[in-house]
């Protein structure tokens, strides 16, 4: 297994409790966020940090309480900036494993901005996207990924905005790491997790949450016991992509994008099914697979993309230390009499 | 031709000013005569002065751009009212600037350029160095553009490169005026143009044909003399505000031990703070350009959180912008250096003209009881002691600081007596122990009421804080009212009680008298020459001039208490004379104000105060 070696690693084993804050949680009871914090818990002991490495970093929302109920260093700041203060965090120092709790509102509107360019730098940190499609803090407005047409507290004729696909916004700000994953599924959240604390550079997790109060359901076509075998595309890197009750149906590219076959008809096998490859570095299938959206297509969960790409934080080490090697001016005392100086006696 | 002989005359001071069009490389004409009298031992100000634009249609006057040099045998305060030279390099420059020459300054203008056509362009209805209207000067009338390309003929360059290198043969004019060695820019071009000799040759050719021309003239009959300054003994340099304040800070970093970090985006005036930094990753410093203001400031909040002198520069708009992430630190109470180098406003404003007109916003402008301390640097040269200041205070005390300066002392150089790093006062940021087991977020030192800086990564001291109210000593969420009162309450008193550590207010002039000027900011200069002009005359007059305006020093009732009448003068509406009003309700305090993106000249000052002396 890689090792991240900029941050420092526990000598002891530590468990799900090492992680556990004294702070009430006061998420509605079936909130997203529970499933979301328990992963959590579960995955940082597995990373194997020292507990004093790990810094999660917040915005504002039900998402970014985050912080106050994981027992570690934690920052909640300002609405939409969890992104820019987590950049500061880990340029300042690079031996902390950062992560960021954020929403749709929180990265997707108020803090757009911010959350394209810590992609665009990729700076090596873990963004959870909490998903819910709403503004559960303020009680119920459209969120940008609220599904077109959709009645909330503004927008009792139906939203008329188109919402971001927040994979698609990744690729296109040239993200190395996407993964979607939906919160009722603690297994592999906690595995997707763990691959990008792995992954050197900014790594955009989308969990796909459901607000019990004021968007109930809103992934119910993807999450539901009836339909998510044909809505949910599990991806495996290596393996070819096949979803389905009996992973009797394929995704196969076509040279006009990607098209769903069944295996057996039409002369269809195993072999005419896309394996995914979430290294690769061009994002084009990528990006494919991050617009899929059901009911045309199942969704795809797991780790989409992981391309290796210089970080900006380590090349901010690299630009110092060759700067400290090749340089005249080594102190402040020398920067001063640098340059033209004169000396009156 | 044969040498004639001139007349010397001895100054104690003389203001230069070099205008011409944006394009004309004034800044550099203006820099290299003011470097090189530095170096012979003047002390000088300088005040550049240009419009936003970076190449405004030519030979308009919004595209002037000027630099204006203050130099003296004698101590400079300011970069002077009224030119004793002006050199014009066309109509535009010669038709907004010749109410800043004094009567019968010497005016060295490129008699090439005046044509109909642009003489029209600039406003003149007839040609200014024809028509009479120049008689109550010494006009210099020199065939500048012409004798340039004259004197490059042999060096067959293009005419793009002799119609750039017109500038030097003005300065080469002004060098015999002042009888001044042509050495020094020699020297100049050497280093500046090393990979590229021919422009060492081109420079030097020009110079030398401009410094030539002026020694065979006839119009000049007097030339100058500026002896050495008397200076303390030292080792000197000429500094820019926005050269000190990254200096200030890097020494800061090195003394504290804390690396340096800046959050920042570029902005008018402020943008040189940003490009210095960047320079000096040799000595560590951390420089992040962020997408926006917000990002800069938000950025340089998580530096800080993780234990660096975090640092954000700007200027108005852009400390508007930064309002929401300043309370952030307030109730994080972490430690942050906000430098606005002032311009003027509202909104965009004038980007490129100073202004004092922030200073309520650094004192009020954010949502909630957000107290911050607010210090203002005076000159050029202290721009560098006060960032130092600000960084000492922000980490000791755990708070924000903003450090207000100006677009005019940013771009404004002054003489600079290089310190020793060792010899700056310590700077002990209160850093929390690892393992320390009575460590919690906000538990405080008794005295200062700081509490400790806990910096992720270290063993045991593990904590959440953030933009929520937190409950005292513990440092939960905690929406108590009583508590809410009790943090408030706290988070002010702190910040008060820095008053106990920084110096007193000094008074220039005896402690009782007929008035007092109060001022702060860039306006130093030019209330202290008027001051002691009429302290010289035997007027019962003083000056006070604040650098630290929240809090104010200790003394500061007592400096009121001794004057029969108080003005307070400000490039502003009156906004610390509001702020006095409201600290100070048992003074009477009277204001002059200019809001023109133009600093006070000296003689409007004297102007006021004598008028407000005779006032019963």
């Amino acid at each position: 297994m890689d090792e991240n070696l900029t941050v420092e690693r526990s000598r002891v084993p530590l468990t799900k409790e090492d992680f556990v804050s004294d702070q009430m949680v006061k998420w509605c009871p079936g909130c997203g966020g529970h499933a979301i914090l328990s992963s959590v818990a579960n995955v940082f002991p597995k990373i194997g940090y020292k507990k004093e490495n790990f810094c999660v970093v917040s915005g504002i929302g039900c998402s970014s309480r985050f912080p106050y109920y994981v027992n570690t260093y934690g920052f909640h700041g300002i609405h939409g900036r969890a992104n820019a203060i987590a950049t500061g965090v880990k340029i300042a120092n690079p031996h902390l494993s950062v992560w960021i709790a954020t929403g749709d509102g929180d990265s997707m509107a108020i803090g757009g901005n911010h959350f394209i360019h810590i992609i665009r730098r990729n700076v090596d940190l873990n963004i959870l996207l909490f998903n819910n499609q709403i503004y559960g803090l303020t009680k119920g407005q459209y969120s940008p990924t609220t599904p077109m047409g959709s009645i909330t507290k503004t927008s009792p004729q139906g939203t008329i905005e188109h919402p971001f696909n927040p994979g698609e916004l990744v690729l296109g700000a040239q993200g190395t790491f996407f993964a979607r994953v939906v919160d009722n599924n603690i297994k592999m959240m906690t595995d997707v997790m763990f691959e990008a604390a792995r992954h050197d550079g900014t790594s955009v997790i989308e969990i796909l949450e459901n607000c019990v109060i004021f968007a109930d359901k809103t992934h119910e076509l993807i999450t539901s016991k009836d339909l998510r075998d044909d809505h949910q595309l599990h991806l495996k890197n290596g393996e070819p992509m096949l979803f389905g009750k009996n992973k009797e149906k394929g995704i196969r590219l076509a040279t006009a994008g990607l098209e769903i076959v069944k295996i057996g008809e039409n002369g269809i096998t195993e072999n005419d099914i896309l394996v995914h490859d979430q290294y690769s570095q061009d994002p084009g299938i990528h990006l494919m697979l991050a617009k899929m959206q059901p009911p045309a297509f199942p969704i795809a969960l797991g780790v989409i993309r992981s391309a290796m790409f210089p970080t900006y934080d380590d090349m901010v080490e690299e630009q110092i230390l060759n700067a400290k090697k090749s340089a005249t001016i080594k102190s402040v005392d020398d920067l001063l009499n640098s340059g033209d100086t004169w000396e009156i006696k | 031709m044969t040498k004639k002989k001139n007349n010397v005359v001895e100054k104690d001071e003389v203001v230069v000013k070099f205008v011409g069009d944006s394009g004309d490389g004034m800044q550099l004409t203006g820099t290299l005569f003011s470097d090189a009298a530095a170096i012979l031992g003047n002390d000088i100000a300088t005040f550049p002065d240009y419009p936003a634009e970076i190449r405004a249609p030519h030979n308009t006057i919004a595209g002037v751009s000027g630099f204006q040099v203050h130099l003296g045998k004698i101590k400079i305060h300011t970069p002077g009212d009224l030119c004793d030279v002006l050199v014009a390099m066309n109509p535009a420059s010669l038709k907004s600037n010749l109410k800043w020459a004094k009567p019968g300054a010497n005016i060295i203008v490129d008699a090439d350029v005046f044509e109909d056509k642009a003489n029209e362009k600039a406003g003149y209805k007839s040609n200014p160095l024809t028509d009479g209207s120049l008689d109550n000067y010494n006009l210099i009338a020199a065939p500048i553009t012409s004798m340039t390309k004259g004197a490059l003929t042999e060096l067959n360059v293009d005419p793009k490169t002799a119609d750039k290198s017109k500038n030097m043969f003005a300065l080469g004019i002004i060098n015999f005026l002042f009888n001044r060695s042509l050495e020094q820019t020699f020297k100049f071009f050497e280093v500046k143009f090393k990979k590229k000799p021919v422009f060492i040759n081109v420079n030097k050719t020009v110079l030398q044909a401009g410094y030539n021309y002026a020694e065979t003239l006839e119009a000049i009959k007097t030339t100058f003399n500026v002896s050495a300054a008397k200076m303390e003994k030292g080792t000197y340099r000429n500094i820019t505000g926005n050269l000190a304040v990254a200096w200030g800070l890097l020494a800061a970093s090195e003394r504290s031990g804390r690396p340096i970090f800046l959050g920042s985006y570029p902005i008018t005036p402020a943008t040189e703070i940003l490009m210095e930094l960047a320079k000096h990753k040799s000595l560590g410093a951390k420089v992040f350009q962020a997408e926006d203001e917000i990002a800069g400031i938000c950025s340089a909040i998580g530096a800080s959180f993780t234990g660096s002198l975090a640092v954000t520069t700007t200027s108005g708009p852009g400390l508007s912008l930064k309002s929401e992430a300043i309370g952030l630190a307030v109730i994080t109470e972490l430690p942050l250096v906000i430098v606005n180098v002032q311009r003027g406003g509202p909104s965009t404003g004038l980007p490129t003209k100073s202004e004092q007109s922030d200073l309520m916003q650094a004192l009020f402008g954010r949502n909630g009881e957000a107290p911050v301390i607010v210090i203002a640097a005076s000159t050029s040269v202290n721009c560098f002691y006060y960032a130092y200041e600000a960084a000492k205070l922000s980490m000791e005390h755990m708070t924000p600081v903003i450090l207000l300066t100006e677009g005019c002392l940013g771009f404004g150089s002054e003489l600079f007596k290089i310190p020793k790093v060792k010899d700056l006062p310590a700077i002990n940021p209160p850093i929390a122990e690892a393992n320390d087991k009575n460590f919690k977020p906000y538990r405080r030192n008794d005295k200062t009421l700081v509490r400790q800086w806990a910096l992720p990564g270290t063993e045991g001291l593990r904590h959440r804080i953030g933009g929520l109210e937190k409950e005292n000593i513990v440092g939960n969420v905690c929406t108590d009212p009583m508590n809410h009162q009790i943090m408030t309450d706290l988070r002010a008193e702190k910040v008060e009680k820095i008053a106990d550590f920084i110096p007193n207010q000094e008074l220039f002039g005896e402690k009782e008298g007929d008035l007092l000027v109060v001022g702060w900011g860039s306006t130093h200069g030019a209330i202290f020459s008027a001051v002691d002009e009429l302290q010289k005359q035997g007027k019962k007059i003083s000056q006070t001039h604040f650098n630290y305006i929240m809090p104010f020093p200790k003394n500061t009732d007592k400096i009121f208490k001794g004057f029969k009448k108080i003005i307070v003068c400000e490039l502003n509406s009156g906004q610390l004379v509001n702020y006095l009003r409201m600290k100070f309700p048992q003074y009477q305090f009277t204001q002059y104000n200019k809001v023109q993106g133009l600093p006070f000249v000296v003689s409007e000052l004297k102007e006021k105060f004598n008028q407000i002396l005779k006032e019963k």
